[in-house]
């Protein structure tokens, strides 16, 4: 379930109060968001839309823990992170957070191996069981094959592809999906929104993705409008058909 | 172990800069060796004087001569307990440039006083018996390929005339910074050839029962040959070592200043290197952080780099000075000593960590004050 009147109840995975946003621009105070509410539940896919600077990715900045808000509560699996420290909030991230961006950013004199493997370099795993979540994190993203080939010799939806298996390969407690789509094609774009549903519906990972694409946002469970610094339930086009 | 390919990766991001500025160290490295050959040259004296030793010279200067009647004399003051003395001869051997130290030595006392030079015995006694021998230090004998019987021309410039000596020993040095590229012969020889200044010797060196009453027993020395013509200037032979470095000039000051001018402006190179390397890839660095490396990993991952490249460098830089000192001598007997000790490598070492963490830092800092979201949002 996710609602974003602020009356969900407790079980939320995800649980946002009040939450405000300011930046200073010289003089300018800029809102970019203003007391927002949210509750995900576990599993939920949820798509983020709205014009450009409407305040989608500094949400999920803050949701992801790389930014801090002005005011307001954050909480994720019952860990409120928005008084964390920061180094506390690097740990946290660590263990909760799977990051999808736009430009893939893959370490580019790193494999794709080596660049699925990074997250698990912070844990306690051997090198023989880091090796074996990363076989599985590129198997579930079929690209077995590219192991050993490094960020230039894959195709754009193959390097997101990698960008994915790595935000996985931890197990994080849900991922953050910056314009996965952004810079891709249209078919390597839903090879990639299929992954991610793959991800949701088979293997339960509850993912938040912010995206401008109408066709993109379709692939979700629920449809958020950021408008204004203000977030509004929207429909999937398919049920308003 | 597991964060290796990360440091090595990031290294060869961009192999030419990466060689290059391990390049750029290792000639640092490299000069800051040779520095220090000259530098360990210059004052082997210091090192290998003995504390109980003192060098006795004309009060006017190195060059004038002191009465060989001096000798009993010295003998006589309380606490002196050995008395020998030498000549500087300053030969030609073929060519003015095959410059090493030639000296005519008391033979019967010589080697009681300087017991860290070893002869083997039959040699000692066939140089005893030979009017025209001589004995070769071993790294001398080395330099012009000299064997024992070989008849060595030396053509004299203070003293003139053209000299012959018969290679009877080769002497060798206890410690490895004792100087084996010197030239001995009978000072009786000489003064028997010579046709001016007879009877006179350069410097006396004594030993004195206890190095405690060194001041004391020099003070009395002097006192005792004060107001006569030839006024003698005593010093412990440390001391006398250290005046004949400062004759030099301040050798020691020159090389820090060279030293310290090539390590400022590699510092400036290496750290302006660093932080165009941490420039680039600032969002690398960001994904990282948002993955959940911690700041303080990120600063030591840019420290590392910078150190692995300051170490690089220093076993380049250091490795080709001491491949050159096991090539032999290039100054050909000039310096008396040509070995890079042990002191200097690991003094070249520390300085490269330091160098290599200096020139690190300022990028490293930055990198682990990198705000995430800042950096993601750059393109």
């Amino acid at each position: 379930m996710v609602r974003v009147d602020g009356n969900g109840n407790g079980d939320s995975l995800v649980r946002v109060r009040g939450l405000d946003k300011k930046y200073q621009r010289g003089s300018e105070e800029i809102h970019v968001l203003q007391g927002l509410n949210l509750d995900v539940d576990a599993g939920e896919f949820v798509a983020f839309m709205g014009p450009s600077g409407s305040g989608k990715s500094t949400l999920l900045n803050l949701l992801g823990g790389i930014d801090l808000p002005t005011a307001g509560t954050i909480t994720v699996a019952n860990d409120e992170i928005t008084h964390l420290s920061g180094s506390k909030l690097t740990e946290w991230r660590a263990r909760h957070v799977g990051f999808v961006f736009q430009m893939y950013n893959l370490i580019p004199v790193l494999t794709a191996f080596q660049n699925v493997e990074l997250p698990l370099l912070l844990t306690k795993l051997s090198k023989a069981e880091r090796r074996k979540h990363v076989e599985t994190a590129m198997a579930l993203v079929e690209l077995s094959d590219r192991m050993y080939h490094y960020p230039r010799q894959l195709s754009g939806g193959q390097e997101q592809r990698v960008g994915i298996a790595r935000a996985i390969v931890a197990d994080p407690t849900f991922l953050l999906c910056d314009e996965p789509t952004g810079d891709l094609d249209r078919k390597s774009a839903d090879e990639v929104l299929s992954l991610l549903e793959t991800l949701s519906r088979q293997h339960g990972k509850t993912i938040l993705m912010v995206t401008h694409d109408p066709l993109a946002a379709e692939r979700a469970h629920c449809i958020l409008h950021l408008d204004k610094g203000v977030l509004t339930e929207g429909k999937k086009a398919g049920a308003a058909q | 172990m597991k964060y290796v390919p990360l440091i090595l990766a990031n290294l060869f991001r961009k192999p030419v800069r990466t060689i290059l500025t391990i390049g750029s160290f290792g000639v640092a490295l490299f000069l800051f060796g040779l520095l220090a050959i000259v530098r360990g040259s210059f004052n082997q004296g210091l090192d290998v004087a003995g504390a109980d030793r003192l060098v006795i010279i004309n009060k006017v200067s190195l060059i004038q001569p002191l009465p060989l009647s001096y000798r009993d004399r010295l003998l006589q003051i309380p606490g002196v307990k050995q008395v020998t003395f030498a000549n500087w001869f300053g030969g030609v051997y073929q060519d003015e440039r095959n410059f090493f130290a030639q000296m005519a030595i008391d033979t019967p006392t010589y080697l009681q006083m300087f017991t860290e030079f070893k002869v083997p015995p039959d040699q000692w006694k066939a140089f005893e018996a030979d009017r025209e021998g001589c004995l070769v230090g071993a790294d001398l004998a080395k330099r012009f390929g000299w064997k024992i019987g070989d008849r060595i021309p030396i053509k004299g410039t203070i003293f003139p005339g053209a000299w012959e000596f018969n290679v009877r020993g080769i002497y060798t040095g206890a410690r490895r910074q004792d100087d084996t590229t010197q030239f001995w012969f009978h000072w009786k020889y000489l003064d028997e050839r010579r046709t001016y200044s007879k009877g006179m010797v350069g410097w006396y060196t004594i030993r004195v029962n206890n190095p405690d009453d060194a001041v004391k027993v020099a003070k009395a020395i002097d006192t005792t040959f004060a107001n006569s013509p030839w006024e003698t200037k005593t010093d412990t032979e440390k001391a006398f070592a250290t005046g004949f470095v400062k004759q030099m000039g301040n050798i020691q000051f020159l090389i820090m200043s060279i030293g310290g001018v090539v390590f400022f402006t590699l510092l400036l190179v290496t750290g302006n290197t660093m932080a165009i390397a941490v420039r680039e890839r600032v969002r690398e660095l960001a994904v990282l952080k948002a993955i959940g490396f911690s700041d303080v990993f990120v600063m030591l991952l840019v420290l590392f780099e910078s150190v692995i490249v300051a170490l690089a460098g220093a076993g380049l830089g250091l490795g080709a000075a001491k491949l050159l000192t096991l090539a032999g001598d290039p100054t050909h007997g000039m310096l008396p000593f040509f070995f890079l000790p042990a002191g200097a490598l690991t003094a070249g070492v520390a300085l490269a960590i330091v160098v290599g963490l200096a020139s690190g830092i300022i990028p490293a800092l930055s990198a682990s004050r990198l705000r995430v979201v800042d950096a993601l949002r750059r393109v």
